[in-house]
């Protein structure tokens, strides 16, 4: 007896790879925006590794978490490549989730009837926001210090609970030890299971109704004698081979990042956070690191606190509700009319500019833009029970098409 | 290749430089070059380092053996000319002067100098070392145009000599130092190369490792894009 016999008596090895790899059929018409659904997960694997051996020998203690980090970076043997490694890993982690979002909004692969693989997705995205933002706290510089004090102050300006719920997040009065190892704490373990069980929610559900493809067309409608769809191609060998190609590419890029400017001009690893945290100096410019900036830039355009607070968490939670505010039966954008078209290239446009105004002082000029396109960014979606409908798509092939 | 990788590292920085930091700095930085293959350079910044800031300042993450192991020193070399403050070569570079007293001294502690060149930049750094001016007003009677009324008093005055400042701001000479402006830029340069490479030692392997991988990259390239080709054959045909 074979041992694969032997463990499939006993367990369901075969019938899982069949499953979800050599006979998941996924259209064959898959294109590069693609890519960014393995690559996420092969990062979330990078993280989880490299923050591994990370925690191995980084210290969750005000009094050492910075030079814990300066440690790692110089005497823990390759230390200063894993740390790298996890620090353009997490700016990368972001590149490939919004790029993976954009293709949902593209192509409609959050409708029916993948609503569900589309909920499970923004709830990753809203916990790698939680992991990404407790992950920064840990080096504890001035950036980490200072952006974890103004994010936590944002709950103070919930009416009645909130300074309560600020302290109560804090665990002291300012950020602090209290703070530094709980945030550890989430970041290292909570948040990371939290990560992995949605992920693998998302990927069942993805599974259960098959993926979506840049026409839109539902490949399961024509299948040959056996059941296969006609467009579709087995995950592995065929996409299996595809992505390694994406991958090295991938890697490429994130390696000339990695090896020749790991801090990206500021973006990825701020100066300020060369300086240890300061409870007594308030830097200059307080940024939030780029992938939180467009939502930064909604709650500063708000004048009122409580108002702004609102409208940057109305920001991400009208995401979740897409699904149900697009009312066009047509899923890709290659078979929606005009109004779709303009409406996606405005809320595109807008997103990137807050993302830019969210890393400039909010004066003038700034803070007046930055309030534009966020009606914008709002239109996008409260509009679009209304473009949607009216909009003139045109007719979807019953196959799906090469190009 | 290496000059592919300055164009390729110029053109990305230019493009990406978060503007948050370019927004904020209205003083006009003169640039300066870094380059940590230059050892000599560098042994000659880390003499002005242990002789005129490792009193006051720290540079507390960084081993006096890991220095000179990346510098070309043996450890005797390192005890005999560089080590003042410390006894053993594994030890890392802390200083004697304690805070408090600093802090009565200088109105403020020193910072320590690890990683103070990724904070602050080694543009702004050279320019630190060059705008230092007599000003009466201040207790060590000089002041600084990059970084306005520092607690530093000019540490370097015997080699550059004095500058003072105009009406109009600018600096104009008032005294010789024992150094020519020449010879004063090339110490401050120096300086400024053994700053940058205390602030991340491992720069020298992260450059020596990353054309490989990418080597390896770009071959790997070579055999998975075939192989996709292969096998999708049957699909594309």
């Amino acid at each position: 007896m074979r041992l694969i016999d032997w463990i499939d008596a006993r367990f369901p090895a075969t019938k899982f790879v069949k499953a979800h790899l050599s006979e998941y059929y996924a259209p064959r018409n898959f294109n590069f925006w693609y890519y960014f659904g393995f690559l996420a997960l092969i990062i979330l694997i990078l993280q989880i590794v490299t923050g591994i051996f990370l925690t191995m020998h980084y210290k969750p203690d005000t009094a050492l978490a910075f030079a814990s980090v300066e440690y790692i970076m110089r005497d823990v043997p390759w230390g200063w490549l894993i740390r790298y490694l996890h620090s353009t890993g997490a700016s990368a982690f972001f590149v490939v989730i919004y790029l993976h979002m954009f293709r949902g909004l593209l192509y409609g692969s959050y409708k029916e009837p993948r609503e569900l693989v589309w909920i499970f997705g923004m709830l990753i995205y809203l916990t790698l926001m939680a992991e990404a933002f407790m992950g920064y706290l840990l080096p504890w510089g001035q950036m980490s210090f200072w952006g974890a004090q103004v994010i936590i102050s944002l709950f103070g300006a919930i009416p009645y609970i909130g300074e309560g719920l600020a302290l109560w997040i804090r665990g002291d009065f300012v950020v602090a030890d209290a703070t530094l190892n709980r945030f550890f704490a989430f970041h290292v373990i909570a948040l990371p299971l939290v990560l992995l069980g949605l992920v693998v929610a998302h990927i069942t559900a993805l599974h259960e109704v098959g993926s979506n493809n840049p026409d839109g067309v539902d490949i399961k409608k024509t299948k040959d004698e056996q059941g296969i769809p006609l467009d579709g191609i087995a995950f592995h060998p065929y996409y299996s081979s595809k992505d390694l190609v994406g991958l090295i590419v991938f890697l490429f890029i994130f390696s000339l990042i990695l090896f020749y400017m790991p801090e990206f001009g500021g973006w990825f690893l701020e100066k300020d956070n060369f300086i240890p945290a300061n409870p007594l100096q308030t830097p200059e410019h307080i940024v939030p690191l780029w992938y939180f900036t467009p939502f930064y830039a909604i709650l500063r355009a708000v004048p009122d606190k409580l108002f702004g607070v609102m409208a940057m968490g109305g920001a991400i939670v009208v995401l979740f509700l897409i699904p149900w505010l697009d009312r066009s039966p047509v899923r890709s954008i290659r078979y929606r009319g005009p109004l779709f078209r303009i409406a996606l290239s405005i809320f595109t446009i807008s997103f990137l500019a807050l993302g830019y105004l969210g890393t400039q002082p909010a004066t003038g000029l700034y803070t007046s833009l930055a309030q534009v396109f966020s009606v914008l960014y709002f239109s996008f979606f409260i509009l679009m029970p209304i473009y949607t409908s009216l909009d003139k798509d045109q007719p979807v092939p019953q196959r799906v098409t090469e190009k | 290749m290496t000059k592919v990788t300055t164009v390729l590292t110029f053109l990305l920085t230019f493009f990406t430089t978060n503007p948050a930091y370019t927004a904020s700095a209205q003083l006009q930085l003169k640039p300066v070059d870094i380059d940590l293959s230059d050892k000599a350079s560098l042994q000659r910044g880390a003499r002005t380092f242990m002789n005129y800031c490792l009193t006051c300042h720290s540079a507390s993450y960084m081993r006096y053996n890991r220095m000179g192991k990346d510098l070309g020193l043996t450890d005797e070399q390192v005890k005999a000319s560089l080590m003042f403050a410390s006894e053993k070569v594994g030890e890392t570079m802390t200083i004697a002067m304690r805070p408090d007293d600093a802090k009565k001294w200088f109105g403020s502690i020193p910072p320590d100098l690890s990683v103070i060149s990724r904070a602050r930049g080694a543009d702004w750094l050279y320019s630190y070392f060059q705008t230092f001016y007599l000003d009466n007003k201040k207790v060590m009677g000089t002041n600084n145009s990059t970084f306005k009324n520092v607690g530093m008093p000019h540490v370097l005055w015997q080699d550059q000599g004095y500058l003072q400042k105009g009406t109009n701001g600018d600096l104009t000479r008032l005294s010789e130092g024992d150094l020519s402006k020449d010879e004063y830029d090339e110490m401050a340069r120096d300086l400024v190369n053994f700053l940058a490479y205390i602030g991340e030692p491992s720069k020298i392997q992260r450059l020596a490792l990353g054309k490989w991988v990418l080597i390896y990259l770009a071959l790997f390239f070579f055999v998975a894009y075939p192989l996709k080709k292969v096998i999708w054959e049957d699909i594309t045909k």
